[in-house]
């Protein structure tokens, strides 16, 4: 049926890629060389890896430099990139390593950890499932939404960011393709900061939007 | 078998379920075999236990395969397991010898079922060489080292990677255990049952006589530490901070552990600890035997705090069980801890004895600090370290080396 909304769920698998850094000279080396799927990992994996909740730092260089560095400077100035604000991947390893520079010329001697705290960079792979749900309008998807694993919400309101049209969750681009006047619901849907908060409250969010929306 | 899922289902809940079955859907009748070498004692056979019949239980042909040798080959694997946690210990070529002589009779044992399985996960160094025998295999070969490899000793890595290194994948606990190998290595922390003997609940009856069983005032604070009497887990350390605390508030303190009469340094270690207990009628010092299981779960839970003072850890699976008890739990600041116990949240990280009595002294006078703390360790232990968890990230694992190396596999 055209315009139905497919529903999947996604789980994620780290892998250790062997790059390691013991300075902030070598962490920026290395944010310089790896691949885009450890940004990726280390901004976004938080919320679906075994980790606690940081809300003070939300991604984990951020989180390095501040419990590992002991640099509260550099800690806070990583803890604000907010990566919904670029473009791709790309973009997002240049912000950091702006940060880093801008941080490594303040100093006279680069800071270093001992060798059991250093950051090891991790990668990951997603494995992406069709759940045979489909969902028809926006009072099915408030059905929905409280049943969803946590790994849907990931898919459709995390890893969507990275798919066409890019930036964006799945559910508020597909309101927006039923052309029925959801205009306030899509607007309160891209209001969600996923960054700071869990999977778990994004749904909760997400199931109050669609409660509120479907009173009126 | 659907009734073997339905008792986790109440443990972790329905959509936790469902997420495994739909993982499990596109694996359905492949054949997969574990390898280790014990079934009984160990963390190892600990999770095998739990894993092997969930995986069977969602559909999954699955084997659980131990291979035997002789004491000169446990001989030799306890060296290479020790030396893979930098201990610099020299293995005779003699010795290496029969360690691969020992795996080739049991590869041509189980041959079979090796060469027709589709995944074969092979556990620890013990049974590494078997894939270099197993020339006709059709499957994918994943290499799970469960040891802190982070610093080993160079010349027997080198000597194993000569093995591992020919696998498909290898899986490791934590990132900063793994050593760098051609082919990708997947981090899956380890995990616990929630419904094995150790982590089961238990009637209060039950948890109660403890207190009569070992002497134990219900009435005064009881701090303790479970966990193998061994110099990196710094018993002595924690006999100083219970001193420490015990000149402000009538504490106990239970040290127990099992006692491994063939580890001539836990003998050692066990009669130090005894000196230092100086005849204090407070510090309970239990020599419990192996598979004492539900008497460590219920020492844990008539533990108001519980200690993992260690200067080296692994994993650390006792702060794990711990935690999932609702005790906070103040941890030495190493390894696996790390991951686990967050200050203020689940326990604190401590270095030193001084640290830790500090800590205890404070969750002690703040009860409800304590309480909010232990409920918020076994929530988290609810969500990141059961063996739901590792299941779910086996059959993730599955999934990804069947189809490619990509960073994105859609199926179905």
């Amino acid at each position: 049926m055209e315009n139905t909304f497919n529903i999947k769920d996604c789980a994620l698998i780290a892998i250790a890629t062997g790059y390691k850094a013991q300075t902030l000279r070598e962490l920026r080396s290395r944010i310089e060389e790896v691949p885009e799927g450890c940004i990726y990992y280390h901004f976004w994996g938080g919320l679906l890896r075994s980790k606690f909740d940081d809300p003070e730092f939300p991604n984990d260089f951020a989180s390095w430099a501040r419990h590992s560095l002991y640099d509260k400077i550099l800690a806070e100035r990583l803890a604000i990139i907010n990566p919904i604000d670029f473009e791709n991947l790309e973009g997002l390893r240049w912000e950091l390593l702006e940060v880093i520079d801008e941080r490594l010329d303040e100093l006279d001697i680069p800071p270093w950890v001992e060798p059991d705290q250093q950051f090891y960079f991790v990668r990951s792979q997603i494995v992406v499932l069709d759940t045979g749900i489909q969902v028809k309008d926006c009072n099915d998807l408030r059905e929905w939404i409280p049943d969803l694993s946590l790994g849907s919400i990931f898919y459709h309101f995390i890893d969507a960011r990275r798919r066409p049209p890019y930036r964006r969750d799945d559910f508020s681009v597909w309101l927006e393709t039923l052309d029925a006047g959801y205009g306030t619901l899509i607007q309160s849907i891209r209001n969600i900061d996923p960054f700071f908060t869990s999977l778990r409250q994004i749904r909760i969010e997400l199931e109050e939007i669609l409660g509120s929306h479907a009173e009126g | 078998m659907e009734e073997y899922l339905e008792k986790y289902r109440s443990v972790v809940g329905e959509a936790v379920i469902h997420h495994l079955l739909q993982l499990a859907r596109p694996l359905q009748g492949i054949k997969v075999v574990h390898v280790n070498s014990t079934r009984e004692g160990g963390g190892v056979a600990e999770i095998l236990r739990s894993l092997v019949p969930l995986k069977q239980a969602l559909g999954l042909e699955v084997n659980w395969e131990v291979i035997s040798g002789n004491p000169e080959f446990y001989e030799c694997t306890k060296k290479i397991h020790n030396s893979l946690q930098g201990n610099r210990i020299s293995i005779s070529q003699s010795m290496l010898k029969n360690y691969e002589g020992i795996n080739k009779e049991n590869y041509e044992r189980l041959k079979d079922v090796l060469e027709n399985a589709d995944f074969v996960f092979i556990h620890d160094p013990q049974p590494a060489p078997l894939l270099y025998h197993c020339t006709n295999r059709k499957g994918r070969w994943i290499w799970r080292c469960h040891i802190d490899a982070s610093r080993p000793y160079r010349p027997v890595w080198r000597y194993l990677k000569n093995f591992v290194s020919f696998y498909d994948a290898s899986i490791w606990s934590l990132s900063s255990f793994a050593q760098v190998l051609p082919h990708p290595m997947y981090l899956i922390p380890p995990s616990i049952d929630p419904l094995s003997e150790k982590n089961i609940d238990l009637d209060q009856a039950e948890i109660e006589s403890a207190y009569e069983r070992w002497n134990i005032d219900p009435h005064r604070p009881i701090i303790s530490q479970i966990s193998r009497f061994d110099r990196f887990k710094d018993p002595l350390g924690v006999i100083e901070t219970y001193r420490m605390v015990k000149e402000f508030l009538p504490v106990q303190l239970i040290l127990a552990g099992s006692g491994a009469t063939d580890d001539p340094e836990g003998v050692e270690v066990l009669e130090e600890v005894r000196v230092a207990q100086r005849d204090d009628p407070d510090i309970h010092i239990l020599l419990l035997p192996p598979d004492a299981h539900r008497s460590i779960n219920a020492l844990q839970r008539i533990s108001d705090i519980i200690l993992q003072k260690s200067i080296r850890e692994g994993f650390g699976l006792t702060v794990t069980e711990a935690m999932w008890k609702e005790k906070p739990v103040l941890g030495g600041d190493t390894g696996g801890v790390r991951i686990q116990v967050f200050n203020h949240h689940t326990g604190f990280l401590v270095n030193t004895p001084e640290g830790a009595a500090l800590r205890i002294r404070f969750l002690l006078r703040h009860r409800n600090r304590l309480k909010e703390m232990g409920k918020k360790a076994k929530e988290f232990v609810r969500d990141n370290f059961l063996i739901t968890r590792d299941l779910r990230e086996h059959l993730t694992l599955m999934l990804a080396i069947s189809h490619g190396a990509t960073d994105r596999i859609e199926i179905g």
